[in-house]
């Protein structure tokens, strides 16, 4: 279970509510395929993923990247529940994707750094705190059904 | 894991850029440390962590100093970085742990000060860079 308090929460969907959540989303999946390209063994059957431009410029990227953060948006609805809200994603990850769960927790990282890009400033240490615990809520949710 | 060539550039080329703002950069990491990972408040039981606190902000400038420093000697870490990396082997004994988060909140602040500079290219370098230097400063753990 994921804890904000009143403020964290407010920050969370404040903040959320300014961004263009499709871009986050390229840009966090875009950006954990460049800076950790292990990551790419997951996706080989996306194309070319050769270079930055060619991950950043990637159409199945970035739809995959809208995909993905349209689910994560979902969790943030129901930051009470992760666990319930993600348990079938997580059977699917484990079971048929089979991704390391370490996969969760940078991803996480990404979409942070990528909400800082866009932000900036708005990203006060505070903001971030309070998506650090969201971003960690999912992963654990994510991971929760493995066996 | 070494760093290539145009990595090396681009780690110096943004250091240039973040030189001048070295003390707000490194407090500003140290801030978002504390906030999203109380744990490595164990660390610095004699500090005023408040912001804007003096203390605060000579441990940010020092940090950051010494990332200038582990850029300036880029081709030879291990040597350049040899007290720093008795100095937490023996004394400060951090948790290599935290290392990751220190890089990740170092991260977070380049891209929140420098959105046009921050491109995947230099996030890509800088989280390598960051990474080397974490296991450099592990280095004689055990």
């Amino acid at each position: 279970m994921v804890h904000l308090t009143d403020a964290e929460k407010a920050l969370v969907s404040g903040l959320w509510g300014k961004v263009d959540v499709d871009e986050i989303g390229g840009e966090s999946l875009s950006s954990l395929l460049v800076v950790y390209p292990w990551t790419q063994r997951f996706f080989e059957h996306f194309g070319d993923l050769s270079s930055a431009s060619a991950v950043m410029n990637n159409a199945q990227v970035k739809a995959h990247g809208k995909k993905v953060i349209h689910s994560f948006a979902d969790g943030l609805k129901h930051l009470d529940n992760l666990k319930g809200t993600f348990s079938s994603l997580s059977e699917l990850h484990c079971d048929k994707l089979h991704v390391d769960p370490e996969n969760f927790r940078l991803l996480g990282n990404m979409i942070i750094i990528a909400l800082s890009h866009h932000l900036g400033k708005e990203f006060t240490p505070c903001a971030q705190a309070a998506f650090q615990k969201v971003v960690a809520g999912v992963a654990n949710a994510l991971a929760h059904k493995y066996h | 894991m070494s760093l290539l060539k145009n990595e090396r550039a681009i780690i110096m080329s943004m250091w240039d850029k973040m030189a001048s703002q070295a003390e707000a950069i490194g407090t500003e990491t140290l801030e978002r440390l504390f906030s999203s990972y109380p744990q490595t408040k164990t660390y610095f039981p004699h500090f005023d962590l408040h912001h804007g606190s003096q203390q605060l902000r000579a441990h940010g400038s020092k940090i950051l100093a010494a990332v200038g420093d582990a850029v300036k000697n880029i081709d030879n870490l291990a040597s350049a970085m040899t007290k720093l990396s008795e100095l937490h082997a023996y004394i400060l004994r951090v948790d290599p742990v935290n290392f990751k988060l220190l890089s990740h909140c170092l991260l977070v602040t380049l891209a929140a000060r420098f959105p046009a500079e921050f491109t995947p290219e230099v996030h890509e370098a800088w989280d390598k860079f960051l990474s080397i230097l974490s296991s450099v400063l592990t280095e004689k753990y055990r």
